[in-house]
């Protein structure tokens, strides 16, 4: 992959006894959104770090838009724009300061920086704020100056880092709207989240991370396709009427059993529904959905995402 | 100063550890002071009002001391020069300490800019160099306040500015390193206790004769004991070869407290 932005091999990093990263290899193409879905502890952030170059690698290889980043970090780290999970705006500057600022952090000019400020302001609707200080801003609000503070000095690739934890709904689609539009503007970017549903919207390819290895990789879709079937059955049956989920594996392709409900997957989850019916099981409720990248990664680590 | 220190610095350091640029940090540190420019003024304060209330007050009382050639001065001129010292170290150690823990724990603020292409001796340099010109500023008030009260006396006094530049990067400087490794807040009860007994023993307001022989070699091992003497023989025009000592005292500290600095910016934010 000679455009790739970043290629990695047998990438590994270890926190004293504990091995966050355990071996991965990664390619990111110019120009693609790439995604690490994966539970909270599964390598992920620890993957962002040393591709962001402020963490240094324990081992395998990594090479970040054609440098190393043990030597060239300074290098790399000039073309790259970082949007970390938890905000770290300059809370004693304005909003448009915090642009200006940082924009200064990469040595860019004073005039520069103005104008590119101007800019990121519109681009992240925050115009009407530009002279307000960070703290009251609404969550969004601050993760969309994080988003465009990271654009300051025209990155070629973006790092986030969990973008949208903790916003509400409306925030989140604003959000994804605006990475959306740096997509079409060719932006790379990689993006690290435990939301499928982000994953999805998102992310062209992507790998999908547990205890620090990839155990699955494509786009949605493929991955969709491989390791699910194309819908999904969900029944909830009280306690004392749930059947064994041995008992109704034969109606389906396969059947994972949660705390709360069980999943059945299968081509057709109509016809799996009237033939669970008939096979004299009284679910309190039933639910067809396609299936996702949550199912993905149940059928993969026989966990759920988020718990 | 910083191509000074540099160097050594970047030796300990991993490779892109400094890109050249720490002024960016100082001009941050301008701007967001232009916000809130009263918490920045109240440091000024304190030494004028110990200089009032001590040299007015118990100097009423006391009568003249034994100056730096022995010959006797006022208690007030006598305390002054202790108390210009103090207010640089006041400065820089406030803004190195306080404010840079706050900086590093809560406001993660060094964690976005190692993100650019700053390392960590930018960092520290630019921290430094903030709290420096803070103890800077408060001594260049405060020696206005001297000369206003006739109590420069020597044109030696004008090196009493770049002298507290000296004693304010090297507060500013072990004040940073000793803050990169205190854990909460409660650990900052350490640093009152380090340095207000230090503001009461380092002949700030008693000559080293009235102490016991013991204490008189502890209070000599103080770094404000040496700038407390520094600032005591500039101001006063009693100036000697002798001087050099407390120069060269600084220097070491300038030096450990930035490379120390740095290095644990290192450790802590790029692991």
């Amino acid at each position: 992959m000679a455009d790739g932005l970043v290629q990695a091999r047998g990438l590994y990093k270890r926190f004293g006894a504990i091995e966050a990263v355990r071996g991965i290899d990664v390619d990111v193409a110019r120009g693609e959104v790439f995604g690490f879905l994966g539970p909270n502890g599964a390598g992920k952030s620890s993957a962002m770090r040393m591709i962001a170059c402020v963490s240094p690698r324990t081992g395998g290889e990594l090479q970040v838009l054609g440098m190393d980043p043990g030597r060239d970090g300074p290098r790399i780290r000039a073309r790259i724009g970082v949007v970390p999970q938890l905000d770290n705006l300059d809370a004693e500057l304005s909003v448009r300061q915090n642009l200006e600022i940082y924009g200064r952090y990469f040595g860019l000019p004073r005039a520069h920086v103005r104008e590119k400020a101007r800019e990121l302001l519109a681009f992240a609707q925050l115009t009407e704020r530009a002279d307000d200080p960070v703290e009251p801003l609404s969550g969004g609000m601050k993760r969309r100056l994080t988003i465009a503070r990271s654009l300051v000095n025209d990155p070629e690739l973006l790092l986030l880092d969990e973008p949208t934890t903790g916003l509400d709904p409306q925030a989140r689609h604003l959000l994804w709207e605006r990475l959306y539009r740096l997509k079409r503007e060719g932006v790379t970017q990689i993006i690290t989240t435990h939301y499928m549903d982000e994953a999805e919207q998102l992310c062209d390819r992507l790998v999908v991370m547990d205890h620090g290895v990839i155990v699955a990789e494509g786009s949605p879709a493929e991955l969709i396709e491989r390791h699910a079937t194309r819908e999904v059955l969900e029944l909830r049956f009280a306690p004392e009427a749930r059947p064994e989920p041995e008992v109704l594996a034969p109606l389906v392709e396969r059947v994972e059993s949660l705390p709360d409900r069980l999943l059945l997957y299968t081509a057709d989850g109509e016809r799996a529904q009237a033939e669970v019916a008939r096979a004299g099981h009284r679910p309190l409720s039933a639910l067809v959905r396609r299936s996702s990248l949550e199912d993905v990664f149940l059928s993969l680590t026989g966990r759920t995402l988020v718990d | 100063m910083s191509a000074l220190e540099t160097p050594f610095a970047l030796r300990l350091l991993p490779g892109g550890s400094y890109a050249g640029r720490s002024r960016m940090l100082l001009l941050r540190s301008a701007t967001a002071a232009r916000r809130a420019w009263m918490a920045f003024f109240s440091g000024f304060f304190e030494p004028v009002f110990y200089l009032v209330a001590m040299g007015q007050g118990l100097g009423s009382m006391v009568g003249p001391l034994p100056g730096p050639d022995g010959s006797p001065i006022s208690y007030i001129a006598f305390i002054a020069p202790g108390l210009l010292a103090a207010s640089a170290m006041n400065g820089a150690v406030f803004d190195s300490t306080f404010n840079v823990f706050f900086k590093l724990k809560y406001a993660r603020l060094y964690d976005a800019m190692l993100a650019t292409p700053l390392g960590p001796v930018d960092v520290a340099l630019g921290e430094i160099g903030w709290a420096l010109l803070r103890g800077g500023l408060y001594a260049l008030g405060f020696l206005a306040v001297m000369g206003g009260s006739g109590l420069l006396v020597s044109p030696w006094a004008l090196l009493a500015l770049p002298a507290a530049l000296v004693v304010a990067f090297a507060f500013a400087a072990v004040g940073m390193a000793a803050t990169s490794y205190l854990r909460s807040w409660q650990d900052f009860d350490l640093v009152t206790l380090v340095i207000m007994p230090m503001f009461l023993f380092s002949t700030t307001f008693f000559p080293l004769s009235v102490y016991p022989r013991w204490l008189q070699v502890v209070v000599e091992c103080l770094p404000l004991y040496h700038a407390v003497e520094l600032m005591r023989g500039l101001t006063t025009g009693l100036v000697g070869p002798g001087m050099l000592v407390h120069v060269a005292y600084f220097a070491v500290m300038i030096v450990l407290g930035v490379a120390v600095a740095a290095r644990r910016l290192d450790v802590l934010l790029l692991k």
